[in-house]
């Protein structure tokens, strides 16, 4: 990207947006030229996100020696499925896939109850000590994780579960951020909505339960996104708290196979279709949530 | 904030008061919290920072009582030593700070730069660019890094799409070739000069601190520019969708041009912003893990190892885990220390006399007090 694209460019986002001429006329009639070179950008751009995508689908139903030969086709000559049938019959690849999926689902369930529990005490309940768990709470947000990895390794191997699914889903079961998501949203519901359930003669959990919680669906949902994409995403906890073939997940398989560990040559075709099938729940999650995900404050300007 | 920050009453008799089983319902919500970030975050890290104290071998529990305490050796065999661990300490902190240097900068420009190409109102399809330039920000590390092997292989498209312009893309992964070294090397300098090459620290010589990042090392920062940009340009959208136009029509009419308008009047804006991406990235980046893991194994010729990565294989494959512990915990205090530095570079400042001076066209001298 050269400067001058730069500069340009910049000139083209602002220029028509705010143009303080009282006449109508504004960005319809100045800078088309401008318009077009935007949009040769922005195609441009977005061509060089997204080609590396297109390429690996293709690459994953290619032959080996295509996948070599002509990398950047996106039309293989000769299409096979011979890598998909590879990772699915004769391969561990379903076994990881399902490890991944039930890791998922278990810190997906915990995060999202455990982190609006705690949530919701630390915005609602008054309970000596409150601040200092919050504040607690914070400061882990700010530990990294990679610091962590021996840490970790010694506590999981210590309590003795260490190589179980305990040791893989207890830890990711609660999140700092999660638990600071849910606190400020449960504060911006006003507290009339409980009081009328406590004269009805609900108790707490009951009110948080049936009243507070379903009025909470946006901060569920982002906690959803986060945790999902988290737990299938996470590779460095699954190193440090498991060892046995049968409790790898995908990302641990992946890595192995990418380092040469399951085959001999490159095998491009093979790896990019298990980076692929790896890619695609959370990109499914990734299109239904769209929306969400990406509307930082869509509707804020009118189009 | 609410206003339940205020202690309630917690005298009875005005029968208002605490809510019964209030304080105690209040624990049980948070008691799971607390429990899993006390068991798996807290005591972790005050274990392992005894462990890097201690020189615990790996068997057995780090707290029985054959585990000895030495005191700073671990720390000290890694920075001072001079032998192998204080080499690899040292190349694993070059490769990093390049890694942070290139990264860092690139991907605040870049996500800014597209944040304020799709923030325009009027633009046709807007939504469908967000979504291209932030898709790659989802999918997993190891995913993208297996993708990355191939795009930079030797016979991969990044060298095919060289080749049409005529250069002869280098074997990216297995090139420990320092950048900077190439560059000057095309000025035919391939040596350093002696106050470089026979001065050193951590066991590197100045002259390999500044090779710059090696090609391999290179195809892992486009990758991290290429998969943040996104994340970081959608909290740059958040925040210019909050300025409010007035301040840029002010600009205008005053006669700033767009480019003054931008570094002037936009950037100075999105401060706030702008330290919380800068400070993600540095914390990111000092992380480099997973693709390291995945993709290279610290090769080639160790230029690509990072803090990270030697921390947890002196552990884990070496069995030195006071060592590892000790790198995890220095790592610690290098991201702590930049964040630091960040807040007080980026702080809020009373605008200086300098500065003020020229708001104040005609002002005979400096009045004084």
């Amino acid at each position: 990207m050269t400067g001058t694209t730069l500069t340009e460019a910049r000139v083209l986002t602002e220029e028509p947006l705010r143009q303080p001429r009282p006449t109508r006329q504004r960005w319809v009639h100045a800078p088309l030229a401008w318009q077009f070179v935007l949009y040769a950008v922005l195609i441009a751009i977005a061509l060089i996100y997204i080609y590396p995508f297109l390429v690996q689908v293709a690459t994953s139903f290619k032959t080996e020696s295509e996948a070599a030969s002509d990398p950047i086709s996106l039309i293989p000559q000769t299409f096979t499925f011979a890598a998909y049938e590879r990772l699915f019959l004769r391969s561990d690849f379903p076994l990881w896939f399902a490890n991944s999926a039930i890791v998922t689902v278990f810190v997906t369930l915990g995060r999202v109850f455990f982190c609006s529990l705690a949530g919701y005490a630390l915005a609602r309940l008054h309970f000596r000590g409150r601040g200092i768990v919050f504040a607690a709470v914070v400061a882990v947000m700010a530990v990294p994780a990679v610091v962590l990895l021996i840490p970790k390794f010694l506590v999981i191997n210590q309590l003795g579960i260490y190589d179980s699914y305990a040791g893989m889903i207890l830890p990711l079961l609660v999140d700092a951020a999660g638990v600071f998501i849910m606190k400020n949203f449960f504060e911006s519901i006003p507290v009339s909505v409980e009081e009328q359930a406590r004269i009805d003669g609900a108790g707490t959990f009951r009110v948080f339960w049936s009243v507070v919680l379903p009025m909470a669906r946006p901060a569920l949902i982002t906690i959803i996104i986060l945790s999902f994409q988290g737990s299938w995403n996470e590779l460095n906890h699954f190193i440090v708290a498991t060892q046995s073939p049968e409790l790898t997940t995908l990302t641990k398989g992946v890595a192995a196979l990418a380092s040469g560990q399951l085959s001999q040559g490159s095998q491009y075709p093979l790896k990019l279709a298990a980076a692929v099938i790896m890619t695609i729940p959370v990109a499914v999650m990734f299109f239904i949530f769209q929306r969400r995900i990406m509307n930082v404050s869509e509707g804020a300007v009118k189009e | 904030m609410t206003t339940t920050v205020a202690a309630p009453p917690r005298e009875g008799g005005s029968g208002r008061g605490i809510r019964r089983g209030e304080a105690l319902a209040g624990w049980v919500f948070t008691l799971p919290v607390i429990l899993i970030l006390g068991i798996f975050l807290l005591a972790p890290v005050l274990m392992a920072l005894w462990v890097s104290f201690s020189d615990w071998s790996g068997r057995g529990s780090p707290l029985s009582a054959n585990v000895r305490f030495v005191g700073l050796d671990n720390y000290a065999s890694i920075t001072t030593g001079g032998g192998l661990p204080t080499r690899d300490f040292g190349i694993s902190l070059r490769n990093n700070a390049w890694y942070v240097l290139l990264v860092v900068p690139l991907q605040t420009a870049l996500s800014l730069f597209l944040a304020m190409l799709v923030n325009r109102a009027i633009l046709r399809g807007r939504g469908i660019f967000r979504t291209a330039f932030y898709f790659p920000s989802v999918t997993s590390s190891v995913a993208i890094t297996v993708l990355w092997l191939f795009l930079f292989s030797a016979t991969g498209v990044v060298n095919e799409v060289l080749s049409w312009i005529g250069i002869n893309g280098p074997n990216w992964f297995q090139d420990p070739n320092g950048i900077v070294h190439n560059a000057l090397a095309a000025f035919g300098v391939t040596t350093g000069p002696p106050a470089l090459t026979e001065n050193d620290f951590l066991g590197l010589s100045w002259w390999n601190w500044l090779a710059g990042p090696s090609v391999a090392m290179t195809a892992f920062i486009i990758m991290a520019v290429f998969t943040t940009s996104g994340t970081f340009m959608l909290l740059f959208i958040a925040a210019l969708q909050n300025l409010s136009g007035d301040v840029q029509e002010a600009a205008m009419v005053d006669g700033a041009n767009a480019w003054q308008r931008f570094w002037r009047v936009t950037l100075p804006q999105l401060r706030p912003t702008l330290f919380t991406v800068l400070t993600l990235g540095l914390i990111g980046c000092w992380q480099v893990f997973d693709q390291i893991y995945t993709g290279t194994q610290g090769g080639p010729g160790k230029t690509t190892l990072t803090p990270a990565y030697l921390s947890y294989s002196s552990a884990f494959l070496g069995q030195d885990w006071g060592q590892g512990a000790a790198i995890a915990f220095i790592l610690f205090a290098i991201i702590v220390v930049f964040t630091l530095f960040q807040r007080w570079a980026l702080r809020e400042r009373p605008v200086s006399r300098r500065r003020a001076r020229q708001y104040q066209p005609s002002q005979p001298k400096e009045a004084k007090r």
